[in-house]
Formats: structure tokens, C-alpha cells, sequence
């Protein structure tokens, strides 16, 4: 039964759930798509005071047509309403802070406050208005789907196709102006011009979005999607397309729910599929979520623990110290000071990988592979000693932790720059700059 | 365009290639630059010195129109700036910037060429190679595809100087490229200013470290809220003028100042 309904939903078998679905992915992309560069000029906020600002416009606008005798329920003369009074409320906050010395932050607070509570007070009017019909006016405050008909859904695509279209024409100076305003002043663009069209698009996607997703939440729409498409991509290009995805698949998500649970107010669905999304992104995101992050730093901690005991075995095996089981044993507990259960898991690690095997007798062995490693590692590692020595004018007793610290991580051009600086060795295994094999010399 | 100017001889004003006359920047009525004229001839690498709060990078960003003026007048080449916009190159101070934009070297560096390439136009091939040779002027060409946030302070500092490069100015505006750089990015920035002036650009430097001033630049601007002094290095940098510039507070005139931050 439940899951009939679930399947009607989301193939879109009623003409209503198309309407309202189209409307609502239509609005996640256009939040998607201008919300990146929102987001990265740093006006975030400024979105959200404009969509506080619009309720007096919408309430004000309920009552003007009241009193000239229209029908106070037509959604595009409240909506103009909106974007009349959001776009006063952007201009208040703009005015503000360049002409007083109330800074940005404050500015917006006041103005977000102050209109919502103006709107507030207007639609107690309406209700206590006789004959007015008030009912539908709540729902610009939490967002509210089902009353969307063709004519909204299909404005909301118009503006969305709009919010594309000019993303993609203007995506180099859009780019440009987010990233260093100066410069591009500087280099003759209009960036007072650029920074009022992309603003007008946001209060658009904004006002367009109210009646779906409230003047609450509006600010989501236009966040989440961003904020979680950056975990996924160091692009630009690609963090826009990101977007406009989550911002879709969020709406689709979050409308089919509120069709299957009618009671449940659609903004906040729409916005918790988005959040839903934004959570997963932060923690298994391929460019800079958690879990990479993690991974990345735990991976370094394993090829650190794995080179420290491949030089190990290899200045023991220069030392001639692995002749016995037992002293070779001694050896590699001393070289870096490990316990025994942590030589047992760095041994562990080698032998997985094909570097060691182990002598009938219990003694350790480099396997071919393993002593190509192994002189590799050690190669850098004095390389990077005798560096130090010679042209970082570093203490000889601070070398091997400085060449310690550096050479796991040292790429490809790093070992060519540095050979290049020390000729001298060619390709060869240089000789330790300490005294192998007391123990302390590699420590 | 700007060449005509150049060649145009002895015309009074023509001749330098930055002409300012006047000019007062005042952030909420409290000036922080006060009548300030400078004529400064062509080819030269010259320094911008002084105390914190001198108005070094005030003073940039007014010849760039970044900030409104009070009053006064900034010409370049002997034209108003809003004319000869193509003729100016801008590296804006290193922390001016999100680093964790979403962006790469080479995509920063060819901002430099927007303009070149004009509104709309996708930064095609021809472009992109102009780009990475910039990168490879700064040492950078193995980098290009690094995400920006990657790079040392000394590694963004000079992606700002390719993207500068690749505007081809005339004149060329740098807020603090020194600070804060590793010695090799300090290298390859003297490197780059040699080149500039040898191609009989001129480049305007905020700069912090004294001591240098003498190897880096052959003019010096001297400022303290006004023209302290401005000349060649060799006349103008003298202990008398240094004293001038930073020592003793001009007490007369900061306390007017003050008084006019408070009282308006």
C-alpha cells in the first residue's frame, strides 16, 4: 500500500505531483547553481535578510489588493509584494554599512529583525480583518507545495532557466569578480554592475523560492547545495554542476516525502533531504571530506612507520648487525625506540607488501623488491641530511629528525631538486652522516 | 596608445607615467591621505615606503579608483585612469584573497587575460598556453594544476605576479609582494622586476624592509599620510627624510586629524 503510493509519487503518475515536482527541482537547481557563487562572494547572509525582509511585502501586498477589491491570493502580485520590499531590505543593510560605521554583520541583523517583526504585525492585521482570507498567507512563512499550481511551477523554471543561462554566459566574470573583487576592479570590470545582477538573481531564486521552502528555510535552498558540493570538487565548473545536482535530487527527495506525508510542512522536507545530502558529502566528500582527510592523514602514518623500518633493515644489513636473530632483534627495537609490538605491526605491514620475508632461523630478510626500497628511502633520507648540513645551516643533531619529518613526503620533483643541489652523489646510497649501527646514531 | 604619450616630448605632465595632483582619500571623513602630488617619470621600479597606516596600499588603491577620493586627480601617462585602464597591472596584497577558492594556478593566472579576451569568450587554448608560460617565468609551470590552497604563502605570491604579467601593463601596481615570502619566491620577484624594468616598464612597489631599498628600486616614495618625499633613491633616501617619514609623531597634524574623526 505504502509502497504503491511511494511509487506514484516518485514516477510522477499525478499530474499534481508533476506540477509541484517540476516547480521544486526547477528551484533546487536555480539555488544550486547561483548559490556557488553566493557562497563564494561571502553573501550568504545577505540572502537571508532578504528573504526575512519580503514577509512585510507579501503581507502589505495582501492588503493593498484587499482594499482596491482584487483577490488578495494571487501569487504573482504577493509575490511582487516580496520582491519589492526583500530588495528594500537589501538595500537598508547595503546603505548601512557603507554609510555608518555599524559593521555588516550587525547591519544584517537588524534589518532581518526588523522586517520580520514589521510583517509579523501586518499579518496579525490580516487575521483579525474580517472576510479576509487569511489561511494561505502562513504558508510563506514555513513553505508549502501543494498549493502550487502550473503558472508558479512554470515561473519557477523560467527563472531557473534564466539562473543558468546567465551562470554559463558570465561563469569567467561571475568567477573573476567572487574571487578578487579588486583585481578585476582594477582590471576595468564593473564589478558594482556584476555584484547587482548576481544579487538580483539570488533575491529572484529567493522570492520565487518563498511560497515552496518559507521565508524560513529560503536561505537553504541557496546554502546547503554549495557548501555541499565543495567537498566533492576543487572546480569551479564542476562545483556548479555538483550543485545544481544536490539541489534537485534534495527537492525531488524532499517533495515526494511531503506528497506521502501531507502534514509535514514541504519547506523543511526539502531542506532536511538537502542537509541529508550536505552530511554525507562532509564526511565521504573526494576532495575535502572527513574521511579523506582522515584516510590521507592515516595512510602518511603507515609509509612513515614502513620507510622508518625499511632504513632500519637496511643500515642493519650495512652494519652487519643481522647476523643472529637476537641481534638483529635488539637492533631494530633500539633504532627508533620501538616497542616490540610496534616493530611487530611495522614488520607486519613489510611483509604484506612484498618487502621482507623471514629466514627459517627468525631472522628478517629484504626481498629484492624490498632492498630497492629500502636503499631508495635511505638514499633520501641522507640526502636530505647532508641538504640540511650544507645549505639550511642546521645543528648535525637536529638533521636526522628534519630529514625525518620531510622525506615521507617527498614527491618526485622534490628528490630531482635535491640531486640536482647535491651532484656529488649521483645515484648511489651516500654513507650515513652519524655512526651506524650504535643505536643511537639513528634515533 | 600609451606609447604615443611617451614619445610625445617635454608636454608638460605627458611625460610621467603617474601624474597625481591633490589628492585626498578620507575613510568616513578621517583623511587617510592628505594632498598628495607625485609626478613620476616613466621606467622606473619605484618603492612605496613608510610607517603602519601611512597609506601605502590606500594610496594604490586610489590611483586604481578602488577607493573614492575626496578630492584630486590621477592620471597615468597623462590621460585620467578610466582611460588607460589597459596600460595598468594590479597584484593585490596576498591576504586580500579566499585561498581556498575553488580554482587552480593556471585558471588564476589567466584572469590576468579576461580582458584581453574579453566579456563572455571561454579562456581557449591560445590563452591557456599564454598562461603556463607565466608560470614558467615564475618557476611554477609544475604546478599548474594545483589546487590554489596547496601552495606556500610563497607559491600564491607569485601566481599573483603571473597573473599580473600576463596583463602586459604598462605600469604595473604591486601591494607587499615581499612580505612574507621564502627566499627563493624573493628571488624570483627581483628576477621579475629586472625584467620589467629592462622592458622600460614602470612598477610601483609597497614595500617594508628598508634595508632592501636600495638594491630593489631606483625611485622612492616616501609617505606618511602626504608625500614625505619622493625621487630618485639616491637623493631622496637620506637619514633626515627616513627621520621624517617615521620617527617623532607629526603632532599638530594627526591631532586635527583625530579631532576631525571625532567630531564628525
Amino acid at each position: 500500500m505504502i509502497v504503491d503510493r511511494l511509487m506514484r509519487v516518485l514516477t510522477l503518475a499525478d499530474y499534481n505531483t508533476r506540477v509541484v515536482m517540476f516547480g521544486t527541482v526547477m528551484l533546487g537547481i536555480a539555488g544550486g547553481v547561483i548559490g556557488v557563487f553566493l557562497l563564494l562572494r561571502r553573501r550568504a547572509l545577505l540572502a537571508d535578510a532578504v528573504s526575512h525582509a519580503a514577509l512585510p511585502g507579501v503581507a502589505g501586498a495582501f492588503l493593498l489588493i484587499l482594499a482596491l477589491g482584487g483577490n488578495p491570493r494571487s501569487l504573482p502580485l504577493l509575490m511582487l509584494g516580496a520582491l519589492v520590499s526583500g530588495l528594500l531590505g537589501m538595500g537598508c543593510v547595503l546603505f548601512i554599512t557603507r554609510f555608518t560605521r555599524i559593521s555588516q554583520d550587525a547591519a544584517l541583523g537588524i534589518v532581518l529583525s526588523v522586517f520580520f517583526g514589521f510583517g509579523v504585525a501586518l499579518l496579525g492585521i490580516i487575521q483579525r480583518t474580517r472576510g479576509a482570507p487569511a489561511a494561505g498567507l502562513n504558508s510563506f512563512i514555513y513553505g508549502r507545495t501543494a498549493s502550487m499550481i502550473r503558472a508558479d511551477a512554470m515561473l519557477i523554471g523560467i527563472a531557473a532557466l534564466v539562473v543558468v543561462l546567465v551562470s554559463m554566459v558570465l561563469f569567467k566574470e561571475f568567477r573573476l569578480f567572487t574571487f578578487d573583487p579588486d583585481f578585476a576592479a582594477g582590471d576595468g570590470w564593473p564589478v558594482q554592475r556584476l555584484d547587482t545582477l548576481l544579487m538580483s538573481l539570488v533575491v529572484a531564486v529567493t522570492v520565487i523560492g518563498l511560497q515552496a521552502v518559507g521565508i524560513i528555510l529560503v536561505i537553504a535552498i541557496l546554502v546547503v547545495p554549495p557548501a555541499a558540493a565543495r567537498f566533492w570538487t576543487d572546480r569551479l565548473d564542476h562545483m556548479v554542476l555538483i550543485s545544481a545536482g544536490v539541489g534537485a535530487i534534495g527537492a525531488y527527495l524532499g517533495t515526494g516525502v511531503s506528497a506521502l506525508a501531507p502534514r509535514l510542512p514541504a519547506g523543511a522536507v526539502i531542506v532536511g533531504a538537502h542537509g541529508s545530502v550536505f552530511v554525507v558529502s562532509m564526511l565521504i566528500g573526494s576532495a575535502r571530506g572527513v574521511l579523506r582527510e582522515l584516510f590521507a592523514h592515516r595512510s602518511l602514518a603507515r609509509t612513515t612507520v614502513k620507510q622508518n623500518l625499511l632504513r632500519a633493515l637496511f643500515e642493519c644489513e650495512e652494519a652487519e648487525r643481522g647476523a643472529s636473530v637476537e641481534s638483529q632483534w635488539r637492533y631494530l627495537t633500539t633504532a627508533r625506540g620501538w616497542t616490540e609490538r610496534e616493530l611487530a605491526r611495522a614488520l607486519r605491514l613489510l611483509l604484506r607488501d612484498g618487502s621482507i620475508y623471514r629466514l627459517p632461523a627468525g631472522a628478517w630478510q629484504l626481498t629484492e623488491p624490498g632492498r630497492v626500497r629500502a636503499a631508495r628511502v635511505t638514499r633520501n633520507h641522507r640526502l636530505w641530511e647532508v641538504y640540511l648540513l650544507e645549505h639550511a645551516e642546521t645543528a648535525p643533531a637536529h638533521v636526522d629528525r628534519g630529514a625525518d619529518f620531510i622525506e615521507h613526503v617527498l614527491g618526485e620533483e622534490l628528490v630531482a631538486e635535491l640531486e640536482e643541489a647535491l651532484p656529488r652523489f649521483g645515484k648511489v646510497v651516500p654513507a650515513s652522516v652519524h655512526v651506524i649501527g650504535t643505536g643511537r646514531g639513528a634515533t | 596608445m600609451g606609447l604615443e604619450q611617451m614619445s610625445s616630448p617635454e608636454a608638460d605632465g605627458n611625460r610621467c607615467s603617474l601624474h597625481i595632483r591633490d589628492l585626498t582619500v578620507a575613510y568616513h571623513r578621517k583623511p587617510v591621505l592628505w594632498d598628495v602630488d607625485l609626478d613620476v617619470p616613466p621606467s622606473v621600479v619605484a618603492g612605496i615606503v613608510g610607517p603602519n597606516g601611512a597609506g601605502k596600499s590606500t594610496l594604490i588603491k586610489a590611483v586604481l579608483d578602488l577607493v573614492p577620493h575626496a578630492s584630486g586627480t590621477v592620471e597615468i601617462f597623462g590621460k585620467p585612469y578610466r582611460k588607460q585602464r589597459r596600460l595598468v597591472g594590479y597584484v593585490p596584497q596576498r591576504e586580500s584573497v579566499d585561498w581556498n577558492y575553488p580554482i587552480n594556478a593556471l585558471e588564476l593566472v589567466a584572469m590576468g587575460l579576461y580582458r584581453t579576451i574579453g566579456w563572455f569568450r571561454r579562456v581557449g587554448p591560445v590563452y591557456r598556453r599564454r598562461a603556463l608560460q607565466a608560470l614558467a617565468d615564475v618557476g611554477m609551470a609544475d604546478l599548474a594544476h594545483r589546487q590554489i590552497s596547496q601552495l606556500s604563502g610563497g607559491q600564491q605570491q607569485r601566481i599573483f605576479l603571473a597573473r599580473a604579467l600576463v596583463q602586459d601593463a604598462e605600469v604595473y601596481f604591486m601591494d607587499e609582494p615581499f612580505s612574507g615570502v621564502d627566499a627563493a619566491t624573493e628571488k624570483t620577484i627581483i628576477a621579475i622586476l629586472q625584467r620589467l624594468r629592462e622592458a622600460g616598464k614602470t612598477v610601483f612597489v609597497v614595500h617594508h624592509d628598508l634595508e632592501t631599498v636600495r638594491d630593489y628600486f631606483d625611485y622612492l616614495i616616501m609617505l606618511n599620510m602626504r608625500v614625505v618625499s619622493a625621487g630618485p633613491v639616491a637623493e631622496v633616501f637620506t637619514p633626515e627624510n627616513l627621520r621624517r617619514t617615521y620617527g617623532g609623531r607629526l603632532t599638530l597634524l594627526d591631532r586635527a586629524v583625530d579631532a576631525m574623526g571625532r567630531t564628525r
